[in-house]
Order: structure tokens, then C-alpha cells, then sequence
């Protein structure tokens, strides 16, 4: 079964083919539907049966090998000189996929997530122009996705990296009527664009050091050449720590980490499925995985480790306290995906890789489960965002209501839910390594989280109603297409952190935690690198207690001021630190910022270079040109008409004419003249007879 | 005593001939170059028949009735026009008669 990989990224993409291009605008809208969730479903039913295979395969967790496969090569490079082997290599580039534990479970998590997600949105788009369209774009994105988890080289990476990319554009800008979307649209590509301009010199550092981006291959040459690694590079830095910082920058671009996640919060204005999908639980997410499937360029560099770690914790701080101040609850939901990603970071640049992606699996969960949630909310209320207009919806939306709770208690890393695990795992990480500082970091965020999830949770379903008296009567529970994925997603968001309970939490009786097991061979082993250390349980069981304080923390702050006294309580709270909160709410001035600077500087640069382009190189040179040269030709042209040609014309004019004036003097008309010529040629030819006669 | 050879009665005809081509190309009157056209035609006559007597021979006798009706019948004619011309213009100066002049 695990021949049939290639089908999973394919499915999609046919589907999207036939959406968008053979059966365009001929099908219903049940049709197409049913193309796009029957895509996505064969893929997460085969994923679901490769996965199978694929644990199921004979050895010991330890030794199970990854399957790779080769579809063909599609650029058969040249040899170039590097700096390992013999020196020469032939780079070529393949497209092919791999399967090991890490792509199992970013697979299981895309297409099951995504599946959901895909049924969800025939309920929501239901109403939309463009549904046909919207399901098209929602294929092209989970197959470009899957290329990227799949994908066995970071060349099949990038390709799916920037498919993504470009689907997140289109899906962000889709209602691309209005002015705001499209403006979205772009402004996360070409953030996202920034970032790989950091991501491919990643690349080019690795090609032309080891000629090779498979992940095989490539990562198998960097563990045994760990002196080159150290080695001095460029800028100062050692060759891991380039190719790590400049993987990185592109990470930064597509996960939206510090300082490139200022599109994620505007991306919120694609319709709300699209935020589910791509700004939750996948494409934000790959720039962890990458990060994660690079785990040994970063074990060989410390230093931008503790860069990764520091910007994914000062991102999450960052964040959560922006999510305490926003009114939109799509928003709060965005800053708080660009906090927990952070949190992921963290998890990677401590060196807990494993941390990281099962905080990406339980995320994906319950942050898809929270944007559903208030995509039911948003559209119950007739495309209300604005979390001051709600309240009170419990009683209107009772499944929306207990999936979302669900949902907010994962999040804020209450135990039971998956959040906790997750979580936990992550700064128990931090604070292992010795990193009192990050850890603090993490666990102030962890309170805040649950503070301002629970916000937004008591603003928009608890107190009374707060919104028009016809808002009030279009309020009505979501259909079962809607409904049911946020059920599937509450359980999962429950059920997906048991696969990693740490050892700790049984008092170290039993070692559960298969997550951990399952994703120890994605660590590419370097030698001479130390692991980490075992901790006392005490210590571990402190940090386990410290974590659900802050949560706990958080929502009791939440309750007293949201919970019991609704939008009177974040009144109060706005009056009395009115400077803070109005620093939180415009998010830092950050957009501003960038805008004043580096925005206003490319448009005068542009403008500039327009202003060159159109006056002196158009107006001057090209036009310059033009004009002298249609002078100096029209000129040529004028004389040469006038002497050359005309002088010919009237030469030979003048010839006939001399020779004719010659000629006419022959004929005097005097007849005796004639005569008299008759006659002397009549001797003349008598002469010349006689002449020749003699000869 | 002179004795008289053919020559010089080829000498008078080449005398004649060129007394008539003179006056051809040099005579203003019409008729006096209508005359001298006469005479270059009387030459050529005394030549033939000079030579027909040298050979013995008829021929140039013969010749010389045929040259002597032509010039007959080109007298008429040109005088002919010469009447014409004379009617149209007044007058039989030749150095007057340029219509064909250009």
C-alpha cells in the first residue's frame, strides 16, 4: 500500500482540475462538492491506510526505516564542485516522496483535519458566490500541502511551500470584489515572499556545500561532516548556522513569527474555513515542520537554536498580549495561532522536536475546532464578527457552544484536554534545557492564553445579548454539514494529547509517551552531540503544577472580569489602563511601523525608479533616440532625394538634352545641306572601298 | 594631234559631275539645283556610254536610256514639287525653305 504515496498529494489536484478547469461552471453545486470532500476523503482514507502499513512494518520502533520513492527526475543537473566528497557531484532534482514518521503524522493531521474542514465548508460557503471556485482553490491547497510534507528533498518542499503560498492568496483575496481581501491576499504573499528570499540562499548554501537537497542523502553527509558545518561561512556566521538562520527566515515568513506575521492577523479576511484550514492547522504550520525535518542543521548550531527558541517565545508573548485587546473574534483567534506557533518554535530551538510537532497535531485540532466555532458564530449572526455586538449565544447555539468550550479549555492547556500535553511537553522542555527565561516566558503566555481565550468565550456566549433586534432573529444553530466536523474536531482536541502523556504524569510507572517514541528517529543522531538529560520526577512534576496554575490563573482572572460581568467587565478594565490597552489594541503599531518604513521606502524607490524609467530612459534615451534619428534620417533621406536622386534624374534629362541639341543642328532643313552631306558620303564610302580594295 | 582616250571623256564627265554636285549643295535657286541635279544626271550618261564604246559593248548604252528616263521622269516630278512648294510659298530661294528645320 505504501507504493500508492504518490496518489495522496495527486488526489487533490485532480480534483481541483476538474473543479476548476474540465467541469467549470457545468455541475451543481452538489457536485462539486462532492468532487473536492470525495478529493480530500479518498486522500485521508488512504493516508489513514499507508499510515497503517507503514507503523505496522516489521522491526522495532527503533529501527524503522523510512519509505522513499522516486517518481522521476525532473532536473537532471549537471556536476558541480562542492565542498564534500571528491569535490565534484552531479546535482540532479526528483520528484519524490518520502514516509517516515514525521510525514505520517503531518499527514494524518492535514488530510483528517482537512477533510473535516472541507465538509464543514459546504455548510458555510453554501450561500457564497463562487462555491465552485472556493473548492478548487481549497483542493489545490491540500495538494500542495501534501507535496510539501511528502515531499523526500527540500526541492519538492519548496514547491509545495510556494503552493501553498500562492493558494493562500487566492484564498485569502477570494472575496476579491471588495477592496480589503485582495489587499490581504498580497500583502501574505509578499510578506511569505520575504522570507524565501532567506529560505532558497538556505538552499543555496546547502547545494553548493553538499550538491544535494534529498533528505536521505543530504542529511546523512551533514552529520559526518561536522567540521565543515562549524566552519566559518559567510557573515560571520559558521555554515550551519547560515543555512539554520537563513531556513529560518523563510520560517518566520510562512509561520508568521516575529518579524514577519503581520499578514496573518489581515489574512482573517478570507472566509473562515480559510483561516481554519490554512492560518491554523496547515500551511502555518510548515514552516515547523521544516524546521523540524532540518533538526540537524539546528543541532549544529546552538546559536541560532537559541535564536529560534527566543523569537518563538518572544512571539508568543508578544502575541497573547495583543489577543488580550482585539474585538474581532476572527483576530483574537489570529494572534493567538501567531502565540501558540511561537510556542512550537520554542519546542524546536530547545532542541524538543518532538515537542514541537505534537503541539502542532493537538493545534491543529482544537485551533481548526475555535475558527469553525466562530465561523458558526459569524454565521449565525449574519456576518457579525465584532464580539461586542454578541453574548449571550449559548442558548442559541448549544453544539457550537460546547465544541468551542471544548476547544477554549484545550487551548488554555487545562489537563484532560489535548492542549495540556502538548503544552506541557514544551516547557518542560525549556526549562530542562536551563532556560529559566524562556520558560518564563512560555508560562506567563500560557496564562495569558487562557485570559484572553476565555475572553473571548465569555464576551461572545455568555451575559446578555447584545446585538440588533434583527441579529437576534436570524440566530440559529449551523446545519449538520457545519455542525458535524466541530463535534469530530471537540473530540479530537480531547482525545489527540493521549498519545503523548509524558512519563511524569504516571509518576514514571509507565513510558507512554508513543508520540516521543514515534518521532525518535526523525532526530538525525551527530556524533559527538550529548542528549539530553533525564530529570528528577519531583522537579518535572513542579513544572506540571506550575503549568496548570497558570492556566488555571488565567481563567479565574477571565471569569471575574468577562465571565460575571461581560462587556461592563472589559469596560472597567479598558478605563483603567487606557494607554496599555490602547498600545494592545492597535497591535503595537507594528503595521504602522513597517508601513512608515519599509513599505514607504519601496513605493519612493519605486517611484523613483519609475520616474527614471519613464523620463530618462523612455523620454531621453528612447525617445532621445528616436527623435534623432528620425531627424537625421528624414534628413539623409531629404538630401538624397533632392541631390542623388533628382540629380540623376535631371543628368540623364541633360545628357538627352545635349545630345539632342547636338543632333538638331544636323537638321538646318536646308535642303542643299543635305545634299551636300549625301554627297560627301557618298565619296567618303568610295574612298574606303578603294581603300580596302587595295589591301 | 591630240588623240582622244576614254579618259577624257571620263575626265568631262567627272568635270560635269562635279560642276553638278556643286551646284546641288550651293545654289540658292530651286531651279538651278533642279538643273545641276540634271547635269550630275548627264554625267553619269557620258561615263557609260564613254565605257560602252571602250568595251564594245551595248550595255552601257542600254544602261545609260534607262538612267536618262528615270532622270526624265525625276525632272517632272521634282519640278512638280517645286510648283507646289512655289504656290505655297512664294518663292524659290532654297535657303528660305527651312520647314523642316529642328
Amino acid at each position: 500500500m505504501k507504493e500508492l504515496l504518490w496518489l495522496i498529494p495527486l488526489l487533490p489536484f485532480v480534483g481541483a482540475l476538474l473543479n476548476g478547469v474540465l467541469l467549470r461552471g457545468r455541475v451543481s453545486k452538489g457536485v462539486a462538492a462532492g468532487i473536492a470532500c470525495g478529493a480530500v476523503g479518498l486522500a485521508a482514507l488512504l493516508s489513514l491506510g499507508i499510515i497503517g502499513d507503514y507503523l505496522m512494518s516489521t522491526g522495532g520502533q527503533a529501527h524503522r526505516t523510512p519509505f522513499e520513492m522516486d517518481l522521476y527526475t525532473w532536473m537532471p543537473g549537471g556536476a558541480i564542485h562542492t565542498a564534500v566528497g571528491t569535490g565534484v557531484q552531479n546535482f540532479s532534482v526528483s520528484m519524490g516522496f518520502l514516509l517516515d514518521a514525521l510525514s505520517c503524522v503531518m499527514l494524518f493531521v492535514v488530510t483528517f483535519v482537512g477533510f473535516w474542514i472541507h465538509v464543514y465548508s459546504v455548510g458555510y460557503m453554501a450561500h457564497e458566490d463562487g462555491f465552485q471556485r472556493f473548492f478548487t482553490y481549497l483542493n489545490l491547497f491540500m495538494g500542495a500541502m501534501l507535496l510539501l510534507i511528502l515531499g523526500n528533498s527540500y526541492a519538492v518542499l519548496f514547491v509545495g511551500w510556494e503552493g501553498v503560498g500562492l493558494c493562500s492568496y487566492l484564498l485569502i483575496g477570494f472575496y476579491y470584489k471588495e477592496e480589503f481581501p485582495p489587499y490581504a491576499g498580497r500583502k501574505a504573499f509578499i510578506t511569505n515572499r520575504v522570507g524565501d528570499f532567506g529560505f532558497v540562499l538556505g538552499l543555496f548554501a546547502l547545494i553548493a556545500n553538499f550538491g544535494t537537497l534529498k533528505y536521505t542523502e543530504l542529511f546523512t553527509k551533514i552529520a559526518a561532516n561536522r567540521p565543515l558545518m562549524e566552519s566559518h561561512y559567510h557573515l560571520g556566521l559558521t555554515l550551519a548556522s547560515f543555512i539554520a538562520l537563513a531556513l529560518f527566515i523563510g520560517a518566520t515568513g510562512k509561520s508568521a513569527q516575529i518579524p514577519l506575521f503581520v499578514w496573518l492577523p489581515d489574512a482573517m479576511a478570507g472566509p473562515t474555513p480559510v483561516s481554519a484550514l490554512i492560518h491554523a492547522a496547515t500551511m502555518v504550520t510548515a514552516g515547523v515542520y521544516m524546521v523540524v525535518r532540518s533538526n540537524v542543521i539546528y543541532q549544529l548550531s546552538p546559536n541560532v537554536s537559541s535564536v529560534v527558541a527566543i523569537v518563538g517565545a518572544a512571539t508568543a508573548l508578544f502575541a497573547g498580549t495583543i489577543g488580550l485587546a482585539q474585538y474581532d473574534i476572527k483576530k483574537v483567534l489570529a494572534y493567538s495561532t501567531v502565540s501558540q506557533l511561537g510556542y512550537m518554535f520554542l519546542a524546536a530551538g530547545v532542541g524538543a522536536y518532538s515537542a514541537a510537532i505534537f503541539h502542532v497535531m493537538t493545534h491543529a485540532f482544537f485551533k481548526a475546532l475555535l475558527f469553525l466555532g466562530s465561523g458558526s458564530v459569524i454565521h449565525a449572526m449574519g456576518g457579525e464578527q465584532d464580539m461586542r455586538k454578541m453574548g449571550g449565544l449559548k442558548k442559541y447555539l448549544p453544539v457550537t457552544y460546547w465544541t468551542f468550550l471544548v476547544g477554549t479549555l484545550a487551548i488554555a492547556g487545562v489537563p484532560l484536554f489535548a492542549g495540556f500535553f502538548s503544552k506541557d511537553q514544551i516547557l518542560g522542555a525549556a526549562a530542562g534545557h536551563g532556560n529559566w527565561m524562556l520558560y518564563a516566558m512560555g508560562l506567563l503566555t500560557a496564562a495569558l492564553t487562557a485570559c484572553y481565550m476565555f475572553r473571548a468565550f465569555f464576551l461572545t456566549f455568555h451575559g446578555k445579548f447584545r446585538g440588533t433586534h434583527d441579529q437576534e432573529h436570524h440566530l440559529h444553530e449551523s446545519p449538520p454539514s457545519m455542525a458535524w466536523p466541530l463535534r469530530v474536531l471537540a473530540v479530537g482536541a480531547i482525545v489527540a494529547g493521549y498519545v503523548g502523556i509524558p512519563a511524569a504524569m504516571t509518576f514514571k510507572t509507565l513510558d507512554i509517551n508513543y508520540f516521543d517514541r514515534l518521532l525518535h528517529n526523525v532526530l538525525v543522531e551527530v556524533p559527538g552531540l550529548e542528549n539530553p538529560e533525564e530529570h528528577a520526577l519531583s522537579f518535572e512534576l513542579m513544572l506540571i503544577v506550575a503549568s496548570i496554575a497558570a492556566a488555571g490563573l488565567g481563567i479565574l482572572i477571565g471569569w471575574r472580569i468577562w465571565g460575571k460581568r461581560g462587556l461592563e467587565g472589559e469596560r472597567a478594565v479598558v478605563e483603567r489602563f487606557p494607554g496599555v490597552h490602547r498600545v494592545l489594541e492597535n497591535k503595537y503599531y507594528v503595521d504602522e511601523f513597517y508601513d512608515a518604513t519599509v513599505i514607504s521606502g519601496f513605493w519612493a524607490t519605486a517611484r523613483g525608479l519609475f520616474r527614471f524609467d519613464a523620463g530618462f530612459i523612455d523620454g531621453f534615451l528612447v525617445n532621445g533616440t528616436r527623435n534623432v534619428f528620425v531627424y537625421a534620417f528624414s534628413l539623409g533621406s531629404s538630401l538624397f532625394d533632392k541631390y542623388i536622386v533628382d540629380g540623376l534624374v535631371n543628368g540623364v534629362g541633360r545628357i538627352l538634352d545635349g545630345f539632342s541639341r547636338g543632333f538638331r543642328r544636323l537638321q538646318t532643313g536646308y535642303v542643299a545641306n543635305y545634299a551636300l552631306v549625301l554627297a560627301m558620303g557618298m565619296f567618303a564610302l568610295i574612298c574606303v572601298y578603294m581603300v580596302l580594295r587595295r589591301g | 594631234m591630240l588623240e582622244i582616250t576614254t579618259n577624257h571623256y571620263l575626265v568631262l564627265s567627272f568635270v560635269l559631275f562635279a560642276i553638278g554636285i556643286f551646284g546641288v549643295a550651293a545654289r540658292k535657286n530651286m531651279i538651278t539645283v533642279l538643273m545641276s541635279i540634271e547635269l550630275i544626271l548627264n554625267s553619269v550618261n557620258i561615263n557609260l556610254v564613254a565605257f560602252s564604246y571602250q568595251h564594245g559593248n551595248l550595255t552601257g548604252q542600254i544602261f545609260s536610256i534607262f538612267t536618262i528616263t528615270v532622270a526624265a521622269g525625276e525632272a517632272a516630278v521634282g519640278l512638280g514639287i517645286l510648283i507646289a512648294y512655289f504656290r505655297l510659298r512664294e518663292t524659290t530661294a532654297l535657303d528660305q525653305a527651312r520647314d523642316l528645320k529642328g
